[in-house]
């Protein structure tokens, strides 16, 4: 069985939407050991041809196939078993198949997080964990984020907290996850912009963003695989209007259903590769995106002997 | 390290709580206007359309001893007793300058209603259509040139309705209420400027009328705008309820004259029929030149053809083919694909800086347009002279007849040569914001910005230069773009600017100067 499960996990690959591409170590129940840096880069590679107007889907022959493909450089560290801190760095090209809209690319947004294994308890072979995660992300350089659908990102100094629930039992866990993010005020190129009132300023304020997700599959030592649903609701923000352009304060919300896995090669110089796939089922003002990722990844272990076999009971237990 | 985290957490939770979001307008929190200069004598600046200030009769006022009169600043005094902090914000809105705040209202409109329509089940598109404004597409779609005329029209009708306004003030020299009774309070700046027949009922009676013709789905809002201004000059004790009514009849009168103007000046037949847009692409054929093609998908109707016919302010119609520039470079010569190659090497890798000119001057779809952002551009300096309310009205006029003029000198233009985006000569070239819906020589940006400097530079002459960078870089920004050659960006700024000079012969003769 696990020899067919891990080909399986292989070949299933990441999700995200743009914004959180960061999101698959910062939203799962799996911690790093302490003194162990896991690093690596995911490519990443978001297309859709439908997109939602508010609640009117439509396609645009002045766009075609709007993708966004990125590298990231991300990773983890564990300060200690129970306390991680998680980073990414997303390189972004987007790019329409019809129409004359010029690609965009650069360096995108900054992340930073905490997560803390707040509590834990075990019982017999089940095992329930809380965690915590405070983040903070930021652009890394002025791109221009009121140039929807093709800006890179949107610019916002992002803020958020994050509450992860995990239960195990044997090697089956589900995780249920809520976020709050922050988003700042941004500043774009124009002095006036109409949301569904006149604005006579460069300031935009930025709806904050609640997502909530569920996870479930299979988890042994470093690897798993899972099926996941997560849901981004912005709050407050407006509609796109018919046939107009979108704008970075739009209510951006989402639906995606997908799988992700990270499998670490056998006796390979502690080399994991992970992948994910995901697709829109439910949008608002957002793509109806299908989403493929795959990264590498490499622990690089720090610790004493002693603390070695400290990590070691640790995660076979 | 329990604490460093919850300080941590607690710290980001802090920061998502205790934040501030609002994103004022810049404009939120003006001062009160308070005119350097009066302007008494305005009653004889040279109107627009109206043959006399007196073509409209205001009767004479009742006397300030009247009982009448008495009755009115009671009025006034029960309002001041009890003003709520709405109140108070509505009065302070108002009191930076009616003509400003119509200005703002007016791009706000031009900005909702800038919407191209979507597109019917075969391809076809829907017209906006004045006679069932609610249905979709909203009429209007104010886009450029619709945009154009109508800012012209508004602060056209503003200006002739200020001046016959203060023809009447000087005529029946009635004070203030806060003159006329030393208990009511000024709640805006005090001037010496009669008060009968109100300014602000003026602007609020030509502006509402005018408003049923150019966006008619919101008459409803307008009107309780105009409403809203009249009250506040009463609350603010500026005006009585018979200064603010013989205000709005003359305002409304005004707009009259105005509209009648406008329902035949050629615009509602700007946009043209499917024989007349496949004429023009006969004609550029049997001139041996490749013709524009519309660049959308389904291929949209070029954007009001026909609006080169449209009758100007400040030259009549005969002289629009004058300003015909010489033909750009032929469509199939060695010179066009240099000028492709000029645009392919601009947007190739784009800088920062070029993406920000591009983005700062875009003004399309959504946008109060090129010539709303000189409106603003406009604003932001005559905030700083402190204009009589009048003043600010023929500024205004001025700059908006130019930009509506530039928009029809420009149309013709645009549809005399029928000439090709670059991007319909070499497709590799991609635009850093969307391709405008009509043909490319010459560019409308470079138009009404040469137009727009031009009146600038003579009415505040000491930023001459920086109208000037201004309109040399929103010129430029097409290019930049991918939107326009170069030919088209220079050689709209020295048409725009010989438009904009028929505004400067006209401002040095108009009284005010």
């Amino acid at each position: 069985m696990t020899i067919t499960y891990k080909k399986l996990i292989f070949f299933s690959f990441v999700m995200m939407v743009l914004q959180n591409i960061h999101a698959q170590t910062e939203q799962d129940g799996i911690m790093m050991a302490k003194q162990n840096w896991c690093t690596g880069f995911v490519y990443n590679y978001n297309s859709w041809s439908n997109y939602w107007e508010g609640t009117f889907k439509r396609n645009n022959d002045n766009l075609g196939t709007v993708s966004t493909q990125s590298v990231a450089f991300m990773g983890a560290y564990g300060i200690t078993g129970k306390l991680n801190v998680l980073y990414s760095l997303p390189y972004v090209h987007t790019h329409a198949s019809s129409g004359t809209l010029h690609d965009m690319q650069g360096l995108q947004d900054a992340g930073i997080w905490i997560k803390w294994q707040a509590w834990q308890k075990k019982v017999a072979q089940q095992k329930y964990t809380v965690f915590l995660t405070g983040g903070y992300s930021f652009p890394t350089t002025n791109y221009q984020a009121d140039f929807l659908p093709l800006a890179i990102g949107l610019r916002s100094k992002t803020a958020s907290v994050r509450l992860i629930l995990d239960y195990q039992k044997k090697n089956f866990f589900i995780t249920a996850t809520a976020a709050y993010a922050y988003r700042d005020n941004i500043y774009i190129d124009r002095f006036a912009y109409y949301t569904t009132e006149m604005h006579y300023t460069n300031e935009v304020a930025m709806p904050d963003v609640m997502y909530a997700g569920l996870h479930f599959g299979y988890r042994k030592k470093e690897d798993y695989a899972e099926a996941f649903i997560v849901n981004t609701t912005t709050l407050s923000g407006f509609d796109i209007r018919k046939n107009d352009m979108p704008f970075p304060s739009n209510k951006m919300n989402s639906t995606i259903v997908g799988l992700n896995g990270k499998y670490a090669i056998p006796h390979f110089h502690r080399i994991s590769l992970t992948g994910n796939i995901g697709y829109t089922i439910f949008g608002r003002n957002v793509g109806q995106a299908t989403n493929l990722s795959i990264g590498v990844f490499k622990v690089f272990d720090f610790a004493s002997a002693k603390q070695k076999k400290i990590n070691h009971h640790l995660t076979t237990n | 390290m329990k604490k460093i985290i919850f300080i941590f957490i607690a710290g980001i939770i802090a920061i998502v709580f205790a934040c501030n979001k609002n994103a004022p307008d810049i404009t939120a929190n003006l001062a009160p206007l308070h005119p350097q200069n009066i302007d008494l004598n305005a009653g004889s600046w040279k109107t627009i359309l109206l043959s006399r200030p007196d073509t409209f009769a205001v009767t004479a006022p009742n006397a300030a001893s009247s009982a009448d009169y008495k009755a009115e600043l009671n009025e006034i005094k029960g309002y001041q007793k009890n003003l709520t902090s709405s109140q108070m914000a509505t009065i302070q809105y108002w009191a930076a300058g009616g003509v400003l705040r119509w200005n703002e209202i007016m791009r706000g409109l031009v900005t909702k209603y800038n919407l191209p329509a979507y597109q019917n089940p075969d391809g076809s598109y829907p017209i906006p259509n004045a006679n069932n404004p609610f249905a979709y597409p909203l009429f209007p779609f104010a886009n450029p040139p619709y945009a154009a005329r109508a800012y012209a029209y508004i602060s056209a009708a503003q200006y002739d309705a200020l001046v016959a306004c203060w023809y009447y003030k000087k005529l029946y020299n009635r004070a203030a209420p806060y003159i006329n009774d030393s208990t009511i309070q000024a709640k805006i700046a005090t001037s010496t400027l009669p008060s009968y027949p109100s300014e602000a009922a003026v602007m609020a009676g030509v502006t509402a009328e005018m408003m049923k013709l150019l966006f008619p789905t919101e008459i409803a809002n307008i009107e309780q705008k105009a409403k809203e201004q009249e009250l506040a000059m009463m609350m603010a004790g500026a005006a009585t309820r018979s200064d603010i009514a013989a205000g709005e009849a003359l305002g409304r009168q005004v707009a009259e004259v105005f509209i009648t103007r406008a329902k035949a000046d050629n615009a509602g037949k700007a946009v043209g029929t499917p024989t007349d847009w496949k004429n023009f692409e006969t004609v550029a054929l049997s001139k041996g030149q490749i013709p524009w093609y519309s660049l959308e998908s389904p291929k949209r109707p070029p954007m009001l053809p026909l609006f080169g016919n449209v009758i100007p302010f400040l030259f009549p119609a005969a002289t629009v083919p004058s300003f015909r520039p010489s033909p750009p470079p032929d469509t199939y010569s060695q010179t066009v694909q240099q000028a492709a190659a000029e645009v392919y090497e601009k947007i190739k890798s784009p800088t920062r800086e070029n993406i920000q000119h591009v983005q700062f001057w875009a003004d399309g779809v959504g946008t109060f347009t090129p010539p709303g952002h000189w409106d603003a551009i406009a604003a932001q300096d005559f905030i700083t002279k402190n204009y009589s309310e009048v003043r600010w009205a023929r500024n205004y006029a001025l700059l908006n007849m130019a930009l509506m003029d530039a928009a029809i000198v420009c149309w013709d233009v645009k549809y005399y040569y029928f000439n090709p985006r670059p991007t319909q000569m070499n497709p590799a070239i991609k635009t850093l914001t969307g391709i405008p819906n009509f043909p490319s020589y010459i560019s409308g940006h470079s138009t009404f910005s040469g137009a727009a400097a031009t009146i600038l530079a003579h009415i505040v002459p000491e930023q001459a230069n920086k109208y000037w960078a201004m309109a040399n870089q929103a010129s430029m920004s097409r290019l930049e773009g991918g939107i326009h050659y170069k030919v088209d960006c220079d050689t709209g700024l020295v048409v725009g600017s010989k438009v904009g000079n028929y505004a400067v012969l006209r401002a040095k003769q108009d009284g005010a100067e």
